[in-house]
């Protein structure tokens, strides 16, 4: 005790004295130095900015999806006036012929004043609809185990004078809009991976050029190469799992609190518009899961290039 | 059974002429030589070659009994930790304190702290940094971490060391006071090569000088 006590009041606040003092080694590579907190600035970036591509890339996804499907869920049934017709009785004969068929769930025609609300913008609110031969809708919505016979619905209606629109053509834009959006976002987010990557391996490199010396000297005092590696490996594995932990639980964080803010339940009025368009705003157990790898991954570039640059550093020195 | 043997060796860097040339020697055990010649003559090239940090470009190489060429890194590694080198420049590092870098030659083979730390003591107090043990290289004078480094150099208890112009950064006394290490732990079994260009060191200790010049070894016994 007195003899730790005179070393504290020779040598201060020394980490290295009072690791000994603790009963633990100094490292073989040093702990805290300003190129490895700059490493680990650089992989925290990198990651936050892959996260949030992440994130970004599978809320459009879901998104596209979630718009697709919305459409093929409904159809309309259209029903034209014609001469001599009655067209609020073509209305509810083309409504019951869509009610008996299978796989549908719900019908729904627009009523006389709805569809003038429906033209009002256009034409105004004082047109009589009588006086024009606007045709009626009907919103027939899919739902049920087994997919309507559409063929059979379309030939059942046209006999009322009704005509069936699927959305095929607005299905089939969306589709290739949702394709366009998956394709970009994957492509965006291979870039920013492997920005990613790069900016990890050169941070890497740059954060062991004063290391360099301690590989030398590890060298010629007979250590292995395996063992050199392996120190080498290990201090960088964590410096990476820092950067990324920190990078990776930000936007895993900052996804958290978005999915809070669209939830329904809990949103405020700007909220509830952006999950109008984004849905529910949330990256999903898959996104949480990407995110968690991409933490990994920077670690694991951080350890496997550190490694590389011992493996070739004591190439070069024999 | 010679720690080491050259035959013939030849040593180039890239295309260049060759800066070692027909080098055969042999360092015995227990012996005792300077490598000495002008500056320029070969001599840290041949000390890379002797710890194996340098491949010849021709002629053999033997240390303790085995052909350098053949072996593995590992096996390498294994020789290496037969020899012990003191730079010029120490190569201590700077975030380890004495006792640790005098430590590092036994912590890098597996051992345990407490199995060494009495005979890293000890040591630490022969060359006379007893009291410097906890302090950092950045602390200590130029004589006390060559102190240190020839400490980490010999502490694995080598068969042969190597030092490196270790008298260049210090002032006579110190030099003599350093000498005096050496001749000791030669006494004590260990094979010793100094390279230095210091006449008034290799005055003050009878022992063989391999005088190298223009590339070429010149023995005098």
């Amino acid at each position: 005790m007195a003899i730790a006590s005179r070393r504290m009041a020779i040598h201060g606040s020394d980490p290295a004295l009072a690791g000994r003092l603790n009963g633990r080694e100094s490292p073989i590579v040093p702990q805290s130095s300003i190129a490895g907190r700059a490493l680990i600035a650089v992989v925290a970036i990198m990651t936050f900015l892959a996260a949030l591509t992440t994130g970004a890339v599978m809320l459009v996804l879901a998104s596209a999806s979630e718009w697709q499907s919305e459409v093929a869920r409904e159809m309309t049934i259209q029903v034209r006036p014609a001469p001599g017709r009655d067209i609020e009785a073509d209305v509810r004969k083309a409504a019951d012929i869509a009610r008996a068929a299978p796989g549908v769930a719900e019908v729904r025609p627009y009523s006389r004043e709805e569809s003038a609300r429906l033209i009002e913008p256009w034409l105004g609110a004082t047109l009589a609809l009588d006086d024009l031969p606007v045709p009626r809708l009907i919103v027939v919505r899919v739902g049920g185990a087994q997919p309507p016979d559409l063929a059979a619905l379309r030939a059942a209606l046209g006999a009322v004078g009704a005509t069936l629109d699927d959305h095929r053509g607005w299905i089939a834009r969306m589709r290739a809009m949702a394709a366009t959006a998956v394709a970009i976002g994957i492509g965006v987010l291979a870039l920013v991976l492997a920005a990613t990557i790069l900016s990890v391996t050169f941070a890497t490199r740059g954060a062991m050029a004063a290391d360099l010396p301690i590989i030398e000297v590890l060298h010629v005092i007979g250590a292995e190469d395996r063992y050199i590696a392996n120190e080498f490996q290990r201090h960088f594995l964590v410096l990476g799992l820092k950067g990324g932990v920190i990078g990776g639980g930000g936007a895993l964080v900052l996804f958290a609190l978005a999915a809070l803010l669209g939830d329904p339940a809990t949103a405020s009025a700007g909220g509830v518009e952006i999950a109008a368009l984004f849905g529910s705003l949330s990256i999903g157990p898959v996104g949480y899961a990407l995110i968690t790898a991409q933490i990994a991954l920077n670690a694991a570039v951080t350890a496997a290039t550190s490694r590389g640059v011992v493996n070739r550093t004591l190439a070069s020195v024999t | 059974m010679s720690l080491v043997r050259f035959e013939n060796v030849g040593l180039r860097y890239g295309l260049g002429p060759e800066v070692l040339r027909d080098l055969s020697f042999r360092i015995e055990p227990h012996s005792f030589q300077f490598l000495t010649g002008p500056s320029g003559a070969g001599k840290t090239s041949l000390l890379r070659l002797l710890f194996l940090s340098l491949r010849p470009t021709r002629g053999l190489i033997t240390l303790f009994d085995q052909d350098v060429a053949t072996l593995g890194r590992d096996a390498l590694a294994a020789l290496r930790r037969r020899t012990g080198i003191v730079f010029q420049d120490f190569r201590l590092l700077d975030h380890m304190t004495t006792f640790e870098n005098v430590a590092l030659p036994l912590r890098v083979v597996g051992r345990r702290e407490a199995s060494y730390r009495q005979e890293v003591t000890e040591l630490l107090h022969w060359v006379g940094l007893g009291d410097r043990i906890w302090s950092q290289p950045p602390v200590l004078s130029g004589g006390e971490k060559q102190r240190a480094a020839i400490a980490r150099a010999v502490i694995a208890r080598p068969e042969l060391l190597l030092a490196d112009e270790p008298t260049g950064n210090v002032d006579p006394n110190l030099a003599q006071r350093l000498l005096r290490l050496f001749i000791e732990l030669h006494k004590s079994g260990t094979a010793v090569v100094i390279a230095t260009h210091d006449v008034g060191l290799m005055d003050q200790f009878d022992a063989r000088r391999l005088v190298l010049h223009e590339g070429r070894m010149h023995i005098y016994e």
